[in-house]
């Protein structure tokens, strides 16, 4: 089992963190996962995107031409990952931040209003939890359950009052992203 | 211990902390920072020497400077702040004392960019300083692998009075996986016989690289000669992946050696027997593994981030007897695996035959495959 994830977004969206969390989860889970951030002069409001590879094996390459899975944060992300995801994968698009449709039916693109969804809980920093929520419904390598896990072993003492937030932002964007998939002819 | 998640130069300063680091000397270079940034804030915590110098020439002779005094001692830079450091790295070689020198490769050369590289190889291994010296060149692949090799290179510095390098490109640095420490000691000293850490009540040391009669600079090149034997002998490590019934065997070090690990594993999943050997010393690298190979090997490809540097020890190697191919992606590119499946697929449905320089055919590769003119 191998599984490669991109999480794309602006800087400042939570995109580094996001994959991270995910990272976390993976190795709790006795898998192998790497983490790898792009790195290189950027400037703030400017893109990031990391890239996440999960595998029950020796992970060979951090770095993925073609993701079954990704997250796109913004209208940029969800046009450039749209193109390289793998036919088949999986797209999690932040709804409130695009403004066209899917332009491709091979792959399965979940619409999910991520932005609204954090403002709702009272924090729109918690898009990228909304967004990983939504994600697991295509990784069942890694369940809710344990991203919560995850946050609760290895978030610093002085965030853990965020705990419940975060966990409500990953169980709406987990049940968001299933309404999703019902609307998806099979 | 547990695994944790560490990013790759967090990890190599942790290490080298538990490995009994007791004087740290740097100056910030991307994108290897975390280091000297890390130690920052560790080294002090501990009692320990950190010293952010006014330059990387600074660092690298109070490197020197502290190497004489037998303590475990460590700088670190990428590829054009490792370049001033070669001074400084000479003497460290000539005066025969312990120092290990991590090298987070950029691209380049020049100013080049801060993005992962390969490019610093036959500067780490053949040389970057003047004069005749050996020196142990560790490349670790992945961020359990770069902590292991730092305890490691302390140990080796030490047993072999030889500088040991570290070298790993931005993306190792800047990567993060579960790996696990080892438990934080207090530095132990060894109480060296060449150590210059105080004369009282004993005779005096000298340590220099200082050699004015030609006949006794020759005696101490060959004595470093007789020594690096010995680190050939005992000190070659390397992974093996999937080479047992392999008919074509890829090479490659680094990160560019885990790219071809998932090249490898996705051509096996086609039925092509395929293997990879992945130095994890470069130097010294591991001939005799690669020249039992080629009496199993119908063609090798090296693959590498830069222009083919490592190639020339396979040619070495190999001399000829079987058909050696090249891919590699400088500047500060990082391959993909479908590039390098790609290369398997072409020799695999061959023909390849053995060519004076396989990076003249590569080249003419490069510039189909980027869709650029050729100038």
């Amino acid at each position: 089992m191998q599984k490669e994830i991109i999480i794309a977004g602006f800087g400042g969206q939570g995109v580094l963190f996001g994959g991270q969390v995910l990272a976390y989860a993976a190795m709790d889970n006795g898998l192998d996962v790497t983490w790898i951030p792009s790195y290189g002069p950027e400037m703030r409001g400017g893109t990031a995107n990391c890239t996440v590879v999960i595998a029950d094996h020796e992970i060979g390459s951090p770095l993925v031409k073609n993701p079954p899975l990704a997250i796109a944060l913004n209208l940029p992300s969800f046009d450039k990952y749209e193109e390289t995801l793998a036919k088949g994968g999986t797209l999690v698009v932040n709804k409130s931040m695009v403004d066209h449709a899917q332009r491709r039916n091979d792959i399965h693109t979940l619409f999910v209003p991520c932005s609204e969804i954090a403002e709702e809980i009272g924090d729109r920093k918690l898009l990228n939890m909304v967004a990983v929520g939504a994600l697991l419904t295509s990784l069942p390598e890694i369940k809710v359950e344990d991203v919560e896990k995850a946050l609760e072993g290895h978030l610093p003492a002085r965030h853990k009052h965020l705990l419940p937030k975060n966990f409500e932002a990953l169980k709406r964007g987990f049940e968001h992203a299933q309404k999703e998939w019902d609307k998806i002819p099979a | 211990m547990p695994k944790e998640l560490w990013k790759g130069n967090e990890a190599i300063a942790e290490a080298a902390v538990r490995a009994g680091l007791e004087a740290y000397f740097g100056y910030p270079i991307t994108p290897q920072t975390e280091i000297l940034e890390y130690l920052s804030r560790r080294m002090p915590e501990l009692g320990r020497a950190f010293v952010q110098a006014e330059s990387e020439l600074g660092a690298i002779n109070m490197v020197y400077g502290a190497a004489c005094t037998g303590v475990r001692v460590m700088s670190s830079s990428s590829s054009p702040g490792i370049s001033l450091m070669m001074e400084g790295l000479s003497y460290i070689a000539g005066t025969e004392i312990p120092a290990v020198l991590v090298n987070v490769m950029r691209g380049g050369p020049g100013l080049g960019n801060i993005a992962p590289a390969q490019s610093d190889y036959n500067q780490a291994v053949r040389g970057g300083g003047h004069g005749d010296y050996p020196r142990i060149v560790l490349a670790p692949a992945s961020v359990q692998e770069a902590i292991d090799l730092t305890t490691l290179s302390f140990d080796l510095a030490e047993k072999y009075r030889m500088i040991t390098m570290i070298i790993l490109d931005g993306s190792t640095g800047q990567m993060m996986e579960p790996a696990e420490m080892t438990a934080l000691s207090e530095p132990k000293r060894k109480n060296f016989e060449w150590a210059t850490n105080g004369a009282m009540n004993r005779e005096r040391r000298i340590l220099s690289s200082i050699y004015l009669n030609p006949l006794d600079e020759e005696k101490t090149n060959l004595r470093m000669l007789k020594n690096w034997k010995n680190v050939q002998a005992n000190e070659v490590r390397y992974k093996e992946y999937f080479l047992e019934d392999a008919k074509y065997v890829i090479v490659g070090f680094g990160t560019a050696g885990r790219v071809a690990l998932s090249a490898v594993r996705e051509a096996r999943a086609q039925g092509i027997k395929v293997g990879l050997l992945r130095p994890i010393t470069v130097s010294p690298f591991p001939y005799e593994a690669l020249d039992q190979l080629t009496s199993q090997a119908e063609a090798f490809l090296v693959a590498e981030m830069n222009m083919g540097q490592m190639l020339d020890d396979v040619l070495l190697t190999v001399r000829g007897r079987v058909p050696v191919e090249f891919y590699g992606r400088p500047g500060g590119v990082v391959p993909f695996h479908n590039e390098i499946l790609d290369e398997i697929h072409r020799i695999a449905t061959g023909p390849v035959t053995v060519q004076t320089d396989p990076r003249e055919s590569w080249l003419t590769r490069m510039y189909g495959n980027l869709k650029i003119a050729v100038p």
